[in-house]
């Protein structure tokens, strides 16, 4: 799948409320295994098939939990 | 959307200084609220009109009462439901600021629901975001104006019921029935869809603002999954399939272009405007006096003064307070009186003391004056020990029983009566407790009234009734 957009979740901001994977259209979203400091599963990026529509990030309620970057981002 | 990378709007602060916890950079909201939908929506919408610096967020009572927590612009946290009260008050003060009421709708549509409707009525320029969620979540989940029927709060266990607890208040239908408002919105925050309309109501109404054209509202269907008993997930679902049947989103009135700007008078004041508005341009007058001089029971009076409405009792209090300041006391004084501005009954309590006033309230009084006999009937055991009694024998028709105290029979209303107005025998027995007790002088007495009566004309006729009342008791 072409990816053309990229997003991120700070897993330490994520409160596990599965929104942004609702909201997702192209159902790269996912939660993770890992239990974060706050104490839930937070959300994360599949790695592939953001299409950088910034669903996620205006469903997201949480002021620094999510970035999405449109045109997307280089991943080292 | 412009913007390339979509991540934490400017306008919020980066750490969250204000918060008291040591989670500086979390909201306090729950788990999928939707408050920190709005406030990202509310935060952007901010950034990118570039009006942080003049903006004023109003913090409600509710779930969102730490609103302040989080933006980086003007904060005021504000009394349960007065916000656009307030925000009049911000808004007038400052025209060019932008002025945001954040309220839910425990807030706005109960305890608020007047203070709503009279500042749209005003068409007062301000942008409130009215978050409704069905419910009073911060409190614990009770019902609130807006719950629907059938719904399950912790205060209707089996569902909101018509006959008991009336109908959900739709406020944007209400209010469109305004002249007033500019603009009126209902958005919900459940699908990215509607979300971005939302967003664009926001922006809509503060647009409305910035250009003067006069109130705006949007309101949001908002989830509350804990409030609510649900996953997040389910909460949205619930907005999208129950509430939007009771709520219909879309918008109610936009006038925005049709609406001529409101021109507001730009008025600077000088300092000295302002210090003549207080009546701090002249020169505090000044009566030496000692309270040495006066009997020790009476240093530092507690007085109670009552009487029937309408015969100067709290005007009475009133210039024994302004006298007792001129001298360079601490004074206090405060009426209580019933509805009636004639005929009832009214009392005020006067303190003038050498030392700081803890409470103004005087209980046991050291100088009580009875205008009238339910007066002494009510007061006359409460006087302290040694304490004085003065009473109008006009009206009162029975010595005080009390033998530990001093008394004063005087006959004010005929005296008062005598010189041409029955409205001066509060004056009589100001001249009466001058001469007996010396807790003010007469020169400080005549100075205050001049701050305290209204009309200068009738100042003659009151002077003249002090002096009167003194010359009575002199001759006692």
């Amino acid at each position: 799948m072409p990816t053309k957009g990229y997003m991120e979740v700070d897993p330490n901001h994520c409160k596990g409320c599965g929104l942004c994977i609702e909201a997702c259209p192209e159902d790269c979203i996912e939660f993770s295994s890992e239990i974060n400091r706050l104490g839930y599963h937070p959300a994360r990026y599949k790695g592939e098939g953001c299409i950088g529509c910034g669903f996620c990030f205006y469903t997201c309620p949480e002021p620094n939990a999510i970035t999405v970057y449109k045109k997307g981002k280089e991943v080292a | 959307m412009a913007k390339d990378i979509l991540s934490t709007p400017k306008s919020f602060y980066k750490e969250f200084f204000r918060k008291p916890d040591a989670d500086k950079t979390n909201t306090h909201y729950c788990p999928g609220c939707g408050h920190g939908v709005i406030h990202k929506l509310l935060a952007e919408a901010i950034e990118d009109f570039g009006i942080a610096d003049r903006t004023i967020i109003i913090s409600p009572v509710g779930c969102s009462v730490f609103a302040y927590y989080y933006f980086d612009t003007g904060n005021v946290q504000v009394a349960h439901g007065r916000a656009p009260a307030v925000a009049t008050g911000l808004k007038r003060a400052n025209p060019n600021s932008i002025v945001i009421s954040y309220q839910g709708d425990g807030d706005l549509a109960a305890i608020g629901g007047n203070n709503i409707l009279q500042a749209a009525n005003r068409g007062e320029n301000i942008t409130v975001i009215f978050v409704n969620n069905a419910i009073y979540g911060m409190t614990g989940g009770q019902m609130a104006p807006t719950t629907l029927i059938g719904q399950k709060t912790t205060t209707t266990p089996y569902g909101r019921a018509a006959a008991n607890e009336g109908y959900p208040i739709r406020i944007c239908e209400l209010l469109s029935a305004l002249s007033g408002p500019v603009y009126l919105a209902r958005g919900a925050i459940t699908d990215p869809a509607t979300i971005m309309k939302t967003r664009l109501a926001i922006r809509k109404a503060i647009k409305a603002q910035m250009d003067y054209k006069g109130f705006s509202l949007v309101e949001i269907l908002s989830p509350c999954p804990s409030g609510w008993r649900m996953t997040p997930v389910e909460a949205k679902k619930w907005v999208k399939e129950q509430m939007v049947k009771i709520f219909p989103l879309g918008t109610f009135k936009d006038e925005t272009k049709e609406r001529e700007p409101i021109a507001y008078e730009k008025r600077e004041y000088t300092k000295e405007e302002i210090k003549q508005a207080l009546g701090l341009d002249k020169e505090a007058p000044h009566f030496s006096h000692s309270m040495d001089d006066v009997k020790p029971i009476w240093r530092n009076p507690k007085i109670k003064i009552s009487g029937f409405g309408g015969q100067g009792v709290l005007l009475l209090g009133n210039t024994l307070a302004e006298a007792g300041m001129e001298q360079g006391y601490h004074v206090s004084w405060i009426p209580s009186y019933g509805p009636e501005m004639r005929g009832g009954t009214a009392n005020c309590h006067v303190q003038i003391s050498t030392s700081e006033i803890a409470s103004p309230v005087v209980d046991h009084p050291s100088i009580l004056v009875a205008m009238n006999l339910p007066s002494l009937d009510r007061f006359e055991d409460d006087v302290v020990p040694g304490g004085l009694i003065i009473y109008n024998t006009s009206l009162v028709t029975r010595a005080p029983k009390r033998t530990d105290i001093e008394s004063i029979p005087i006959p004010a209303t005929d005296i008062a009566d005598k010189l041409g107005s029955l409205k001066v025998a509060n004056m009589v027995v100001l001249g009466a407790i001058i001469e007996k007790t010396g807790i003010v002088t007469e020169e400080a007495a005549i100075s205050a009234l001049n701050t305290v009566v209204k009309h200068k004309k009738f100042i003659p006729l009151n002077i003249e009734a002090i002096k009167s009342g003194r010359e009575y008791v002199r001759n006692l």
